[in-house]
């Protein structure tokens, strides 16, 4: 999840009438936020993907100014329309990057703190509903550099311009080829000899999305005037990304005047609100709630949208940047979220349920016992486990492996397709300890089938210089019969990677293979770093006690 | 006070009420016990205040390399002495028989004594008696020293006492001549108890009660184990009933049918294990499949691709056999849970496994509510032992409202965040034909286990390691 760093202080004075630090910190768990870290006047917390406009303070105190009740509804945006801010896109970036977007923010002015809320805003916009500014990214600018109207076209990738943060100009290659930017976000453009860019009315270069600025028009905390814009793979997220944006410098103060976007399939965007209307009823009875029709308007608009009730139905308007609402179900938690987490009251439910276990399970329960019976300590495992442990210390056929892909361990790259290797694992890790050891551990194995089969088995080892074959066979059949009135032999087999020869046996329950008992081969054992002798078995459970 | 002693501490208390001070050696030999069997029966006494043990440092000396062929040539300055008694000898006719160091030590030790004279001429240095040493009251005095020792090893309060402790520190300091040995002893000796203790008349059939006794290990099941079947019980007595599902899932039930956009970044290779090079054969019915892809569609605008849906993966969690199983069956009442292994392609660190536990619980009532759901999980808590929980809201991507539960820790002092909860989004159940609201809750069982054993690292549940298997507290 998402972090951003909060200053105490400063959302005292954007939430405003004298809110003191107590009564923010009670309260951003209630908005969905996790409290990460605390300082004196730093606190970090945690937002949920699906509020953006979380990803800076200015988001934040909205949201707390709601709660708190300092200043409830919708923001109100107005957009002004006149001015000859316009954008105008070329067909070529259909085929690489179809859609841009904007808006021109006037008349504001962004401190050290502003800049900072505003960059990490962009970072978590860029990955998040940006996918890696694979499906939409922002570009933020000067706008007194700008001559319109703009440009959306593209161009050849020997373009040259000075990118953010050079003095020097570079080809859209060297950009690719040099640029931490270029080389973490270049392959989105893919081998298209063609890349995305915005040229000014002068030719000057502005943009070059989705990988980075010109120089020329780097923001500072001197930026009075700037203009966003939005590239993308989808207009509705582009628009999505840029209403957020839009609502953040709302909060801090920025008055905004319209730019218009054409060509191409492209549109002015328009921020519409959006309203859904519902009844009270529905609301109330999945909260388990009976609140009246104007507490439910009271509750939407501490959550900073408006509501108002239309005989029996509520209608609630929605701003354009709360775009994670979808319907009904999440009107109920906007309403729920507005009365407050705390204020409802857990119930009990009266009906009549009959709890069952598994029956797998309870058969599992019953072995595990039995085999605590026989003296035997149960082990768990990973069942992704290593090459290591099931292959190459024990020598076992590796052809029928099942990876996964770009695993972060080495440990952890493939299924297990046996659960004796773990356990000889295990007795190599307590080499130290006292002997005799006894492990047993159940649980699934995997093999190759359609696509892919599960099967539950069970393993058990002895690891002391005493131990022998009778032993184990021993415990073997009378976990069987006792536990399930299975009768199983062992039937002498020539050869078996994990077991000394001559002394391994199929064991055979119900005329089928079932598993195999035996001494462990002594090469194995030195593998392992055991010293001692080492009998086990391992038996599918899996068709022989259920299904 | 009467005392029980074991065979062996009698055989010591025996020999010592006739010996006062003994060592432990000398304890050994005359009992016939091993060296570790008279160590711990004098352990017993020494804890039962019956013996006192001191710690004594025996002092011998033996003659090193140089000191025993002194004793057989004689000491090299007599030699040296015989060798000039005719006349004067030049450095070359005396080293013909004094070699090496012999002839260095011959040559100070003499000077040092006064014996000698050194005179440089044109031939080269020569070497005179300045007076005849022989018959002097110190001519024999090192010899006799060197005569003492011998080829023995003679104890400091032997020398001490024949006045050789003088002549053994003046011969000490020539090289290998004289070896000092330090042993260090232990001397036993009885307590005032101990003297009197009449052996005769102990009780000859009791044991000693008190005595401390080695650990014995019981075979056991698996903490964690004990904390999944403790919380399975726990589901089962509020009335859910267990359903089961395979580890190895279709991205279709892991991603798909729970409203996850192909895109979202849980679905990348970095946070997900996809199964190399294996795709579902059977994903589900017709149905179901369209029905999803259009919600797809419709909710997250983008083309859903089917051979996205196929590829296979370890679930992520326990929540694709919940949804099947509502798909399948479509109930319209139901208390079901899910539990055990789900996967995460996550670094293993003290807070995250790659592979671990998890439960899940669902009821589905037409009349059920937020407020109920919070209501069991309260119970499901309190019947584990956490008593102190609250509420706060939170997001997952299927679930609409969500919340999660803080539960207070009292060991830690503070409130940490356990299960999450939430309603099914109706873009999850209206495709999949689930009519009536699903509320499920749940989450990781390490979680829980971590705080009932109280450790830090999850790593240790995976770790089997048999000194913490056969010693974690049982019943937490």
């Amino acid at each position: 999840m998402p972090v951003v760093e909060l200053s105490l202080s400063r959302l005292q004075k954007l939430i405003g009438k004298n809110t003191n630090k107590k009564q923010i910190l009670d309260s951003l768990p209630f908005l969905g936020l996790d409290i990460e870290s605390l300082g004196r006047n730093i606190v970090r917390v945690e937002y949920s993907p699906n509020r953006p406009d979380y990803s800076t303070d200015f988001g934040i105190a909205l949201g707390l100014q709601g709660i708190l009740g300092v200043s409830k509804g919708m923001l109100r945006l107005n957009i002004r329309k006149k001015g000859n801010y316009e954008i105008k896109v070329d067909s070529s970036t259909s085929k690489i990057r179809p859609f841009v977007t904007g808006i021109i923010a006037r008349n504001g002015s962004l401190d050290d703190e502003a800049v900072k809320q505003i960059i990490n805003m962009q970072e978590d916009l860029h990955f998040g509903l940006g996918r890696k500014r694979k499906k939409s990214s922002i570009g933020i600018h000067d706008l007194d550099r700008i001559s319109f109207p703009l440009k959306y076209t593209t161009t050849s990738r020997d373009h040259r311009f000075v990118p953010l943060n050079s003095t020097k100009e570079s080809s859209i290659s060297e950009i690719l080829q040099d640029s931490e930017v270029g080389r973490d976000y270049g392959s989105i453009l893919g081998q298209s000899t063609k890349v995305p860019i915005i040229i000014d009315a002068k030719g000057q270069t502005i943009s070059f999305p989705p990988i980075i600025n010109a120089s020329l028009t780097t923001v500072t905390t001197k930026t009075k005037n700037i203009l966003v814009e939005v590239t993308g793979i989808d207009k509705q997220s582009a628009e999505d990304m840029l209403s957020v944006v839009v609502m953040i410098l709302q909060g801090a103060g920025f008055q905004f005047s319209q730019m218009k976007v054409s060509g191409s399939k492209n549109s002015t965007p328009s921020f519409a609100t959006r309203t859904i209307a519902f009844d009270a009823d529905p609301v109330n009875k999945i909260l388990g709630l009976s609140i009246s029709g104007s507490m439910l308007v009271s509750c939407l608009k501490k959550c900073r949208l408006d509501a108002v009730m239309k005989g029996k139905k509520i209608q609630c308007t929605i701003p354009r940047y709360r775009f994670d609402i979808f319907g009904g179900m999440d009107i109920v938690e906007e309403v729920a979220l507005g009365y407050g987490i705390d204020n409802l009251k857990p119930a009990w439910p009266a009906s009549v349920h009959i709890g069952e276990k598994n029956a797998t399970s309870e058969k599992l329960d019953s072995i595990s016992r039995l085999m605590t019976g026989f003296g035997f300590m149960e082990t768990l495992n990973y069942t992704l486990t290593s090459q290591r442990i099931l292959h190459e210390m024990t020598n076992r056929d590796s052809s029928q492996i099942i990876s996964v892909t770009s695993s972060k361990s080495q440990e952890h790259t493939i299924l297990r397709d046996s659960i004796l290797p773990g356990l000889l694992e295990n007795l190599s890790k307590n080499i130290h300890e006292t002997y005799p050891q006894k492990f047993f551990e159940s649980g699934i194995a995997f093999s190759k089938g359609s696509p892919i089969k599960e099967t539950t088995s069970l393993a058990c080892v002895t690891a002391s210089e005493e131990t022998n074959f009778s032993e184990m066979k021993a415990v073997l059949q009378s976990l069987l019969r006792i536990g399930f009135n299975i009768k199983c032999e062992t039937k002498t087999l020539s050869k078996h990677t994990l077991f000394s020869q001559g002394r391994v046996a199929e064991i055979v329950a119900n005329k089928k293979t079932v598993g195999y008992i035996g001494e462990l081969d002594s090469k194995v054992l030195e593998n392992f770093r055991i010293r001692t002798k080492v009998v086990g078995f391992e038996i599918k459970l899996s068709g022989l006690i259920f299904d | 006070m009467s005392h029980v002693l074991h065979d062996i501490e009698k055989q010591i208390v025996k020999l010592l009420q006739s010996t006062p001070n003994l060592t432990e050696e000398q304890l050994s030999q005359k009992a016939t016990l091993s060296m570790d069997q008279i160590r711990r029966g004098v352990e017993w006494l020494r804890q039962k205040k019956l013996a006192d043990v001191t710690d004594t440092t025996n002092i011998s000396y033996s003659l090193g390399k140089n000191g025993l062929d002194s004793l057989k040539n004689g000491l090299p300055e007599r030699r040296l002495v015989t060798l000039v008694q005719d006349g004067p000898k030049t450095f070359d006719e005396i080293r013909s028989s004094l070699h090496g160091l012999d002839f260095n030590a011959a040559i100070a030790n003499a000077k040092k004594n006064d014996w000698i004279n050194i005179e440089k001429t044109d031939t080269g240095s020569k070497i005179s008696l300045k007076q005849n040493p022989i018959g002097n009251s110190t001519w024999n005095t090192f010899p006799n020293t060197i005569d003492f020792i011998g080829e023995k090893k003679v104890s400091a309060e032997e020398a001490e006492r024949l006045h050789y402790t003088g002549t053994i520190n003046s011969l000490i300091e020539r090289p290998d001549f004289i070896i000092k040995h330090e042993e260090k002893t232990k001397t036993v000796s009885l307590s005032e108890t101990g003297k009197h203790i009449d052996l005769e008349k102990l009780d000859s059939g009791a044991i000693d009660v008190e005595a401390d006794v080695p650990h014995v290990h019981a075979a056991r099941i698996h903490p964690l184990k004990d904390t999944i079947n403790e919380i399975r019980d726990t589901f089962v007595h509020l009335g859910f009933t267990e359903i089961t599902g395979n580890l190895s899932q279709s991205s279709f039930w892991n991603f798909d049918a729970l409203f996850t956009p192909q895109d979202h970044p849980a679905r990348e290779l970095q946070d997900t294990f996809y199964l190399k090079d294996l795709n579902a054969k059977q994903l589900a019915t017709p149905t179901q499949i369209k029905n999803v892809s259009n919600a797809h569609k419709k909710g997250w605008r983008y083309y859903w691709d089917i051979q996205e849906a196929k590829k296979m993966v370890l679930r992520t969690h326990t929540t694709c056999v919940t949804i099947k199983h509502l798909a399948d069956k479509k109930p319209d009442e139901a208390r079901i849970f899910s539990l055990g292994r789900v996967f995460r392609n996550e670094k293993l660190s003290f807070k995250h496994l790659a592979e671990f536990n998890q439960v899940e619980g669902v009821v589905v009532g037409k009349h059920i509510t937020l407020r109920d759901l919070m209501g069991i999980q309260k119970e499901f808590y309190r019947k584990i032992g956490l008593t102190k929980v609250k509420f706060w809201p939170t997001f997952f991507p299927y679930t609409e409202p969500s919340l999660q539960s803080m539960v207070y820790n009292e060991k830690l002092g503070k409130w940490i965040e356990l299960f999450g909860m939430g309603i099914f989004r109706p873009e999850v159940t209206k495709p999949l034909g689930i009519t009536k609201p699903v509320l499920a809750w749940g989450g990781g069982i390490e979680r829980i286990a971590m705080l009932k054993f109280g450790l830090d690292d999850v790593r240790e549940f995976y770790n089997n390691n048999l000194s913490w298997l056969r010693t974690a507290t049982k019943c937490q």
